[in-house]
């Protein structure tokens, strides 16, 4: 199970918040290869567990496998296909972008621009927004209603290219890097002692509220919870202290969401094991399952790794695929002594 | 059932002060249920026993108003809003204080009506003055606004048909439904529109198998409307999403199941703001699998929010039915 | 019969390197015409004498080129400046994968994401000088040996064929190319009573460079343009015209920015739909311009433009409802077959 296979096949499986079963069950599947036990929940959350030799503890790894997409909203005269956002989207990388459709069958679509031809003189400083962009299938409307109805997704038509240097681009890089972190680090703890079970949980609709990390972590109710998404990537235009370089190591969170002896101990075991990774100052809980599962049930202490992406939430997110493996060393690292870790700074 | 509906649109009952129309309503609901309590928040559950499922039915019965922050030295009432009112929909509405008083609102001139704001606004009780005033309203006095239910060719319009329309279609289904395998309770639950806290608190207790909202929604059929799936007179609304809940796939299926088996009218809706109770009910302890019938209105959050006679109609059939079927096998995978 | 389509509409040739779609069309009309030549602009000239006495000489158009982008830069951390080449809206450039140079390295035009930007930056599109490539070098001495400035690119868009319609980009005008392939392959008993030529031109999208030297080095009759017109019949302002309508046949321009169609030309055609009974749309707006601007001047050579309707030209994807396609082929090849009726 090749790293750069399971990338590709992650972010070309489709998982739009609240539909996402394909990529679940792609999940489940993985899981149930490298873990002990894999499940798919009622809502879709995918759950693996490796056991540890003590089950002296739990900790709960989570990373998100819903993407932002559409829904099907109303149909205009002609068949055009007006669209509800689910998750947040920039107005300004959709027009002309081609889309997937998942209603009866999959239907291609794109997302439609008035031509340059019929445009009015200052039109190319106006913005469309949502409201006002459509879905062109080329199809006549009853063939089209035949096939989707309200509420059908909508998601980008994507494809998992390889650009130099082992930089990868696509859509849903956030967060099926984030999965294949989870991925990478079972295939690592394979060989490795550890104390604590290990949950491994690919969570569901974290684009709407982060909702999946709250119902699993109330489930589970682990001891130590590490969310793991993506982070923004080096890009010209935004300052260096924003960002965290590609092929530097995932970016470690520090901030009031996360623990911050926990997390004190994760960067020295970076040092420790010269596993490369940078620092991400985070000042309000926020945008990750981290802020779910810090306070659910009776609370859980949290640290976050997460992987460099440029261009997030556009169709071309950008990562090095080198930083998805320290990150997994580095977790793998992490889950073989949490149970010393945890006894020094939560007793 | 117009008749209910007019007495309870009508009841005082803001968020924080339900008594009046939980008193109305639990009188209305108690003889089609086993037993009926209010929790520490103020729901008022009714509850049919049953060996099935748990099915949790949510109505809110709060209301949209304000409270009164101060009075100042001419006697004119300042408040703030409770739930999501919008300042420009008050101007010169009847209000009704909970202590009984009477008064209208008033606004502040200013020059570019965009700059209207709660702080504005005030309410005009005929007081001469700060000193009348007090003996007449305090400060912390919870207000909504007045209006009376009227028919427009099938169409009604009255303040507060959210919730009061959730409400009376779960009293209804109570009346009309004869067998069903499942544990009901129909919660009337309070303070919805400050943020879902009485279904918060319901949901936590109850611990259902599935969560069924009733609620209204928006509309796309008045000029220049958010564009949006759901009109009136089409049926009962399905929800698909909305801002607070993506409506899981076995939940919304089984619902339109049951519509179009029994030939029950209804529509898809994707309500592109807001959210309802079933939201918290979703999100409650390990998730909990929950939707929402919809009764599309237009003017929500007015004085004069409209629907469909028919379609609550139908609203009342799909819950009846939604209520007999076996939900333990409907909802497995 | 959309196979040529299919193959044109991948062919790479953004405007000034039209080198790999010139070799496409060559390989399928070489054994349908007497001879094959191209000029040093790369203009490719295709002849088919009809060997009849005083017959009426044709000349037909389409362009090759197709509008894209051109390296002109190189950064110092690796990512690549780039302008469009001919008149692709910029705000269609964010968030799209492109193909550049002859080694067909991919890259990514990226954004500041959007939870980065501040209110006033959510207002208006990116500007062209917010916009890069990416290709994943990790500086610029490796950016600039696999994509040097002035590599062409194109966007990397896959054709695909759904119910009646196909998906696919530069349709703007690989259609009017694989159009005059079609009427070029004619079977062994049919012969048209013209001498044609067909010129597949380069640069039309940066100028009508190529075409400019048409007047001088070809003195036809008559001129045809063939192209890929903007089909509006999408959502859009009350009152504004649709220009063409997807599903109602080929279109043909009574007048456009470069030149007023010939009326004994568009009588010829509308005639020849109405006998044949193929359906047809004016073009119902004056907007654009083709090749035969720069040609017909010279002498008065009457002319007309015919097209397919292309929905989004000039972006990176674009549709067209394959019975238009189909309908225009068979408008232009009856009304090759009987342009005696013009005379």
């Amino acid at each position: 199970m090749k790293t750069e296979d399971m990338l590709k096949a992650l972010t070309e499986a489709p998982g739009i918040s609240g539909a996402e079963d394909d990529v679940a069950h792609l999940l489940r599947n993985y899981f149930a290869r490298l873990a002990d036990e894999a499940t798919i929940d009622k809502f879709q959350n995918v759950i693996g567990v490796k056991k540890g030799r003590t089950s002296g503890g739990k900790v709960m790894m989570a990373a998100h496998i819903d993407q932002i997409g559409f829904l099907v909203k109303t149909f205009d005269k002609g068949g055009f296909i007006r669209l509800a956002a689910v998750g947040g989207h920039d107005p300004r990388v959709l027009p002309g972008q081609s889309v997937v459709i998942y209603g009866k069958e999959q239907v291609k679509g794109i997302i439609g621009t008035t031509p340059p031809h019929l445009q009015k003189p200052g039109d190319t400083a106006k913005i469309t927004s949502l409201d006002d962009l459509y879905v062109d299938t080329g199809l006549d409307e009853t063939t089209l209603k035949n096939k989707v109805r309200v509420g059908d997704p909508v998601l980008f038509d994507n494809v998992c290219t390889e650009l130099q240097g082992g930089l990868y681009a696509g859509a849903a890089m956030d967060n099926r890097a984030g999965v294949l972190v989870l991925l990478e680090t079972l295939k690592i703890l394979e060989k490795m002692r550890h104390d604590w079970d290990v949950y491994m949980v690919g969570t569901v609709q974290e684009e709407v509220g982060t909702r999946g990390a709250a119902m699993t972590a109330y489930e589970i109710a682990p001891d130590v919870g590490i969310a793991i998404d993506v982070t923004f990537g080096d890009f010209p235009g935004i300052p260096e202290r924003d960002t965290a370089k590609l092929g530097k190591g995932g970016a470690v969170a520090i901030g009031p969401n996360f623990h911050p002896a926990l997390t004190e101990k994760l960067m020295e075991l970076a040092q420790e094991w010269e596993v490369p990774f940078q620092k991400e100052f985070i000042p309000r809980p926020g945008g990750t399952d981290a802020v779910s599962m810090q306070i659910a049930a009776r609370g859980v202490p949290m640290v976050q790794v997460s992987i460099p992406l440029r261009y997030m939430h556009t169709t071309v997110e950008t990562l090095d695929l080198k930083d998805i493996k320290r990150a997994a060393r580095l977790l793998a690292l992490f889950a073989a002594q949490l149970e010393q870790a945890h006894r020094e700074v939560l007793g | 059932m117009k008749a209910l509906l007019k007495k309870v649109v009508e009841t005082f009952g803001p968020s924080g002060r339900e008594d009046a129309i939980r008193q109305l309503l639990l009188d209305e609901i108690k003889p089609y249920v086993d037993r009926t309590f209010i929790d520490n928040m103020g729901n008022l559950h009714a509850v049919k026993e049953g060996k099935g499922a748990r099915v949790m039915v949510a109505a809110h019965m709060d209301e949209i108003g304000f409270v009164v922050t101060h009075i100042d030295e001419k006697g004119f009432l300042r408040i703030s809003p409770v739930g999501g009112v919008a300042p420009v929909r008050c101007l010169y509405q009847r209000v009704l204080l909970e202590n009984g008083a009477r008064g209208v609102v008033g606004v502040e001139s200013v020059k570019n009506p965009n700059d209207i704001d709660f702080s504005k606004l005030y309410v005009d009780i005929g007081a001469r003055d700060e000193k009348e005033a007090r003996k007449l309203a305090q400060e912390g006095l919870f207000g909504a606004f007045l209006n009376e239910m009227t028919e427009m060719n099938g169409l009604i319009t009255a303040k507060s048909l959210d919730d009061r329309v959730g409400c009376v279609i779960a009293v209804e289904a109570a009346r009309q439904l004869k067998k069903s395998p499942n544990e009901i309770h129909f919660v009337f639950t309070v303070q919805e529109e400050v943020g879902l806290r009485g279904a918060i608190a319901a949901a936590y207790n109850i611990e259902p198998d599935l969560g069924i909202a009733l609620d209204v929604t928006g509309t796309g059929d008045t000029p220049d409307a958010p564009k949006m799936p759901m009109k009136l007179r089409e049926g009962v609304a399905v929800k698909i999403k909305d801002n607070s809940l993506l409506v899981p796939r076995r939940v919304k299926d089984f619902f339109m199941r049951v519509a179009e088996k029994n030939k029950i009218t209804y529509q898809p809706e994707i309500l592109t703001f807001g959210g309802t109770d079933a939201g918290a009910i979703n999100l409650s302890r390990s998730g909990v699998l929950a939707g929402c019938l919809s009764i599309p209105t237009r003017y929500i959050h007015s004085v004069s929010e409209t629907a469909s006679l028919s379609d609550i109609e139908e609203a009342i059939k799909l819950l009846v039915k939604i209520l007999e079927s076996d939900v333990k096998k409907e909802l497995e995978d | 019969m959309i196979h040529i389509l299919e193959k044109y509409s991948k062919a790479f040739g953004v405007s000034g390197h039209e080198e790999d779609i010139r070799r496409r069309i060559e390989e399928s009309v070489r054994d349908h015409v007497d001879s094959l030549s191209t000029d040093f602009m790369g203009n490719l000239y295709a002849h088919k004498p009809c060997g009849r006495k005083n017959a009426p000489h044709l000349l037909l158009v389409a362009h090759m080129d197709e509008v894209g982008l051109l390296i002109n830069g190189v950064e110092s951390n690796g990512m690549l400046r780039f302008v469009p080449v001919g008149g692709v809206d910029p705000r269609l450039l964010v968030s799209k994968r492109v193909i550049l140079g002859k080694e067909r390295v991919p890259g990514v035009i990226g954004a500041k994401p959007i939870h980065l930007q501040s209110r006033d930056e959510w207002k208006s599109p990116i500007p062209l000088s917010g916009l890069y490539i990416d290709i994943g070098a990790s500086d610029e001495k490796e950016a600039a040996a696999k994509v040097p400035p002035g590599t062409a690119g194109t966007f990397h868009t896959f054709f695909e064929a759904q119910e009646d319609v196909v998906f696919g980009k530069a349709f703007d005008d690989r259609a009017g190319c694989a159009l005059i392939t079609e009427l070029l392959m004619t079977e062994e008993d049919e012969s048209y009573p013209v001498d044609i030529t067909a010129v597949f031109t380069v640069q039309e999208e940066v100028g009508l460079r190529g075409a400019s030297l048409l007047a001088e080095r070809v003195r036809p009759d008559f001129v045809i343009a063939f192209e890929g017109t903007t089909a509006g019949d999408v959502p859009r302002d009350d009152y504004a015209s649709p220009s063409t309508e997807m599903r109602k046949g080929p279109a043909i321009s009574f007048m456009d920015r470069t030149a007023i169609g010939s009326p004994r030309l568009i009588e010829h055609l509308k005639k020849t739909a109405e006998k044949n009974k193929i359906p047809f749309q004016m073009k119902k707006t004056v907007s654009g311009g083709t090749d035969i601007g720069v040609i017909h001047t010279k002498g008065g050579i009457p002319s007309v433009v015919v097209s397919v309707p292309v929905r989004y030209i000039h972006a990176p994807r674009g549709i067209l409802a394959v019975e238009d396609y189909k309908n225009t082929i068979r408008l232009a090849k009856a009304a090759l077959m009987n342009f005696k009726e013009v005379l």
